[in-house]
């Protein structure tokens, strides 16, 4: 059995009218593997990764979701996170007023505490931190801002890598990464990602262009189109796509 | 962050009501004859074997009182207060005033232990050796206050802390010059009524040069039923002086609504500074509205020296209406006034709080810092003058009202008065209203933290520039009041 097993998902934006939006994904993703999906805009990318972490603006209509047999659909946002899926966010959400410290401590120790495990130490945590943040290029100042306040677009997306870093999850989804990252940023933060790579976690690494993944290089690469996913391929995939564009996949749908 | 989680344990330990000192103590007590009259007034003052004149400013304020209508502009509305109704003085029954802290009923020691407050000096000193910083407490229950606690000690510096029916008999000349300068009898509706009725509260006075020794703390309960109280706090930093005051309150759960009117009066002379913090928690009724104190407050302090200072710090999470606009008078040139809030409403709770600038100096400065969150059904309005006079050259303010909602049946009001007549005056003001978003609580979410514990970090987060002025163990404490005055707003 595989880590992550999605079979046939089924999903429409919630509401009376809500559109649907994955129409019979199915996929499969095994410890130590790193799957690339990669697809036009609208086709559902990021989506998948919002029902994956539990959003609740979205309806699974039809399909089964198990992350290590248990069925993932079931659990509560943060029980999935105590579980061991992140979600690295496009778009990373500002706290103000709650330093990144307090908030990664938080987090971990909530995490923690819903698996049974002790609290970690004040010096432990402290040099984790320090650790974990040098590498990425993080300050002092940094952590002692507010969660994302006034950081810049590179920042944020660094900032995100850290508390992947910190939380050591089974299964990373990084949702578009990439966007709005210079290349130097590009690399500091796919540097960060492939130091996570490890046989016993996952990823799922969403983007809409080839250049993130001659940083982050994936065993598989997997197009979507229109809520499924339409082709499978190893990492020359991601190069075909770069030359010949999503258009073959436009046409088919038109 | 350990104090979140400290937050949530407690607001799940906590039962299906989240007001956790709704208890009450069968204690016998005496009281006055039910309504308000010349003979209560009269009865009061003689309770307190007060001096001719302080008998003759009550009646006097009652008698302006009885001319007066109650105000209705602030934006909180409730049924007619049936003032004949109320007992106006009520005090645990016993043969003479307690000598010292072994004379006091256990009961009442015991109440106070239920809240966190041990009276016991020996008690409090064991607290400072756990690392805790020494804390003097006056604690008012009903109408009386029944201990005081390291009153050698701060006599010791010269600090005179007490009761104020104390000090009226012991420190006549200081209570007449100083009672009544700040809130004059004629004020307002409720602190008439306050100047007419008031049976205790707290007395400071730090004379010249004294930094006061520890942290004064004033702890009011009302306990009795269809009691008003009616506290009254002076405080008087003399030339160069400098005290830091804090002040609790709590009250049982009760259907009926109880008045609490309350006046405190703080006077800064030359290069004196007073801090005053409260956490108010009254009662603030069911989650019907059903209940609840009314909270009618005035407090005012004069910068009365040049370059004195004088900083409000409050936190106000209970009550079923809070009426509460604490306020300088920068009345010294160089004199710096400072308001930080907190006003935390839920349930159908009613707050209308804020503060008054008054630059009356040269170079005069004041500093607004207020955090409105408003969940449940509440409203909650901040209001607020900043006014500089034709004199006060040179003054400056800066004001910062920030409102958070928390779903979508409570409102935020912001109600700014500006009025400059100088044209020097440098007055700035910064407003925000927020929700909390769904955006931030699926962030916060989908890194572990369960829906109550995303939401006491984002309201931490939120209020923490107000917090930092607290004292630490008051921060902590307001810390998690925060988090059990909002249980129950989320999802």
């Amino acid at each position: 059995m595989a880590m992550l097993e999605i079979d046939n998902l089924h999903a429409k934006i919630d509401g009376e009218h809500g559109k649907e939006i994955l129409k019979g994904l199915s996929l499969k993703v095994n410890p130590g593997e790193v799957h690339a999906i990669m697809g036009p805009n609208g086709s559902g990318k990021s989506t998948l990764s919002y029902i994956l972490a539990g959003k609740e603006d979205y309806e699974v209509t039809d399909g089964s979701v198990t992350l290590d047999g248990e069925d993932l659909l079931e659990m509560e946002i943060d029980e999935r996170a105590a579980k061991g899926v992140f979600l690295a966010f496009q778009y990373p959400v500002e706290v103000p007023g709650v330093a990144t410290m307090t908030f990664l401590r938080s987090a971990l120790n909530a995490q923690r505490k819903k698996r049974g495990e002790e609290e970690i130490s004040t010096p432990d945590f402290l040099r984790l931190v320090k650790d974990k943040a040098g590498h990425l290029g993080i300050s002092q100042d940094m952590l002692k801002r507010g969660v994302n306040v006034g950081f810049s677009g590179g920042e944020k997306k660094r900032a995100e890598i850290l508390q992947m870093a910190i939380l050591e999850p089974k299964l990373c989804i990084l949702d578009e990464t990439d966007s709005g990252l210079d290349i130097d940023a590009l690399k500091i933060v796919s540097e960060g990602v492939n130091a996570l790579r490890s046989p016993d976690r996952a990823m799922i690494v969403i983007t809409h262009y080839q250049r993130l993944l001659n940083h982050i290089v994936p065993d598989f690469v997997h197009v979507m189109h229109k809520g499924r996913i339409v082709r499978s391929g190893g990492k020359e995939l991601a190069l075909e796509l770069e030359a010949n564009g999503y258009a073959e996949y436009q046409q088919d749908a038109a | 962050m350990p104090a979140v989680q400290e937050t949530v344990d407690q607001v799940r330990s906590i039962d299906v009501d989240q007001y956790k000192y709704g208890f009450f103590t069968e204690i016998e007590s005496e009281k006055a004859p039910k309504g308000l009259s010349e003979d209560t007034v009269r009865f009061i003052s003689a309770k307190k074997e007060e001096p001719e004149w302080m008998l003759e400013w009550r009646l006097e304020a009652f008698r302006r009182w009885q001319t007066m209508r109650e105000p209705d502009w602030a934006r909180v509305s409730y049924p007619p207060i049936a003032y004949q109704e109320l007992y106006y003085y009520s005090a645990p029954k016993r043969k003479e005033g307690p000598k010292s802290i072994d004379d006091i009923d256990p009961e009442i020691l015991a109440t106070y232990e239920k809240l966190g407050i041990p009276l016991r000096e020996r008690d409090a000193l064991l607290g400072i050796e756990s690392g805790g910083a020494k804390v003097a407490v006056d604690a008012v229950f009903d109408s009386v206050s029944v201990a005081t606690t390291f009153k050698e000690e701060l006599a010791k510096a010269g600090v005179i802390f007490m009761p104020i029916s104390e000090a009226i008999r012991e420190y006549p000349e200081l209570v007449r010059k100083y009672l009544g300068s700040v809130v004059p009898v004629t004020d307002n509706f409720f602190a008439t009524l306050n100047s007419a009725v008031f049976s205790d509260g707290s007395f400071v006075y730090v004379p010249k040069g004294v930094r006061c020794p520890m942290e004064l703390s004033t702890y009011f309960r009302i306990n009795e039923r269809n009691t008003g109280q009616f506290e009254r706090t002076l405080i008087i930093a003399d030339e160069g002086a400098y005290v830091s005051y804090l002040e609790g309150c709590t009250a049982p759960m009760r259907d009926e609504n109880q008045l609490h009117a309350a006046v405190v009066e703080l006077v800064a002379l030359a290069d004196a500074e007073i801090k005053y913090s409260t956490v108010q928690n009254w009662y603030p009724g069911d989650k019907d509205g059903k209940g609840g104190i009314f909270n009618f407050v005035t407090k005012r302090g004069d910068c009365r020296g040049d370059r004195s200072k004088i900083s409000w710090t409050q936190v106000e999470t209970g009550s079923a209406i809070t009426w509460k606009y604490p306020s300088c008078i920068l009345r010294g040139d160089n004199s710096q006034g400072e308001f930080y809030s907190i006003a935390i409403s839920n349930g159908r709770q009613q707050v209308d709080s804020g503060t008054k600038m008054i630059h009356l100096g040269k170079n005069t400065s004041s500093r607004i810092i207020s955090k409105g969150i408003a969940a449940g059904h509440s409203d909650n309005t901040y209001r607020g003058l900043v006014s500089a006079h034709r004199k006060a050259t040179g003054a400056r303010n800066f004001t910062n009202c920030d409102s958070l909602l928390i779903g979508d049946k409570c409102g935020a009001h912001t109600v700014p008065y500006i009025e400059s007549k100088n044209s020097s005056a440098q007055f700035e003001h910064e407003a925000t209203t927020s929700k909390i978003s769904d955006d931030q609580l699926f962030y916060c979410r989908q890194r572990g933290l369960d829906p109550e514990e995303a939401t006491a970090l984002i309201v931490n987060g939120f209020v923490k520039d107000v917090l930092q002025q607290l004292p630490m163990e008051f921060a902590v404490e307001a810390q998690k009041l925060i988090a059990v005055s909002l249980e129950g707003s989320v999802g």
